[in-house]
């Protein structure tokens, strides 16, 4: 670990943090649009830590590239899941947020 | 409310610094990827490296990502109201977006078939292709076409479970001569695995949509609709 | 130092900030379709051309239309859609 921070580095570490963001905006928020965001953003996070590290020092990886694709993918399948169930509860509840969370 | 915040704030800190401390004292890797994908591409049989590996060597991956897709869209479809589908009231019908459509539909598609086919030997491939056409589905359906053959039901299950039947029936039949599940024979590789992106991005596409499709499109209020019996005037 | 990356990386956490902070829902949803076409373009910069096209177009497009969608949803006031007598079954 000595010299420059590689560029895909650099992105590993931003996954890092943006993996915390979505993290604390998933349990601090109530609203389920809000926590679908934050998931979303811990995803994200989790897909460039993965990307940036394997390509640290050694070049570019298809096999993380591969998975990511097919993980941005279920991602979006469940991000609009998830907006059916919500749609439901909403319609159902008139609320946006689950009870036992108050 | 305020607890919480704060609570939630030393959790995600924790998180970030032991991530942080785990990117640091990372062990060396033991494999070599990138030179093993590299020295496999000729029995590939596609140009393309995560072509490949999405759709040769680790192909058993992307089947079981098929499957969750199909889950979540059965699942919708398990969830979904008795309602007429009226994509007319979707708001955004008017004839600008319209005409604008009947110029860019053609090019939408035109670019989803481009991408499959460019995904054997440089960037593009099925999930891109398959998001692509959705998008276009997407785009129709906010400009107001109806899209009826979706209420087929059984068209549109054929149409959701193409991609993975498809995937599973060639994985089966290249196991006649005595080879493992999904090995290719090399020398029809590259036309299997074009024939499974085909299938997967019509798959891959039509669930999407209907994905966005299902959401149900009205906010009515539950208790308006039990005390009156009917709509509100 | 790749100060290209380190500044893509510094405004990718702050949209994914602003997305999960801002008050108005609407906003909070602008900046995460910003934060997925940010997505895109670090993609590129990690040379995964792949993963740039499928983050544009899922990311960015599909998913911003789905959460806008369910936007317009909630913002429709209870009772207010456009009359149709026969489509409560």
């Amino acid at each position: 670990m000595s010299g420059a921070i590689s560029g895909y580095l650099v992105f590993a570490w931003s996954g890092v943090l943006l993996f915390g963001l979505g993290l604390f905006g998933f349990i601090a928020h109530r609203h389920l649009l809000r926590r679908l965001l934050a998931f979303n953003i811990m995803g994200s996070g989790a897909f460039l830590v993965l990307v940036g590290l394997a390509q640290d020092g050694r070049g570019v990886d298809p096999v993380p590239h591969a998975m990511v694709i097919t993980g941005i993918v279920v991602a979006v399948a469940s991000t609009a899941l998830a907006l059916v169930v919500f749609r439901r509860w909403y319609r159902a509840s008139g609320r946006t947020d689950l009870p036992e969370d108050t | 409310m305020i607890l919480r915040a704060i609570l939630a704030g030393l959790l995600s800190l924790g998180v970030i610094v032991a991530l942080g401390w785990a990117v640091l004292e990372r062990p060396a890797p033991v494999e070599n990827l990138p030179e093993r994908v590299a020295s496999a591409m000729p029995e590939s049989g596609v140009e393309h490296p995560i072509t490949a590996v999405l759709l040769n060597f680790r192909s058993y991956d992307t089947l079981l990502e098929i499957a969750v897709l199909l889950l979540a869209v059965v699942v919708a479809l398990a969830l979904r109201e008795a309602q007429p589908d009226r994509p007319e009231q979707m708001g955004l019908d008017n004839p600008l977006l319209r005409s604008v459509m009947a110029w860019l539909l053609p090019l939408i598609l035109v670019v989803a078939g481009f991408l499959l086919w460019a995904g054997s030997y440089q960037p593009g491939g099925a999930f891109q292709a398959g998001s692509v056409l959705a998008a276009a589905g997407v785009l129709l359906r906010l400009a107001g076409a109806h899209l009826g053959w979706l209420d087929n039901a059984a068209l549109l299950r054929a149409g959701l479970a193409l991609g993975l039947l498809t995937f599973i029936g060639i994985g089966m039949v290249v196991m006649l001569p005595g080879v493992p599940f999904l090995t290719y024979p090399e020398a029809h590789a590259g036309t299997l695995i074009l024939a499974i992106e085909l299938t997967l991005t019509l798959s891959i596409g039509l669930t999407l949509l209907s994905l966005f499709r299902l959401n149900p499109p009205y906010a009515d209020d539950p208790d308006d609709a039990r005390t009156q019996g009917g709509p509100k005037p | 130092m790749p100060w290209l990356d380190l500044f893509l990386g510094f405004t990718l956490c702050v949209t994914a900030g602003l997305a999960l902070i801002a008050r108005d829902m609407f906003r909070a949803v602008i900046m995460f379709i910003v934060f997925g076409l940010l997505m895109a373009v670090a993609w590129v910069r990690l040379q995964a051309p792949d993963i740039a096209l499928a983050e544009a177009a899922i990311g960015a497009g599909l998913t911003g239309v789905l959460l806008l969608d369910t936007l317009g949803y909630l913002r429709r006031p209870f009772g207010s859609r456009v009359d149709n007598p026969d489509d409560r079954s």
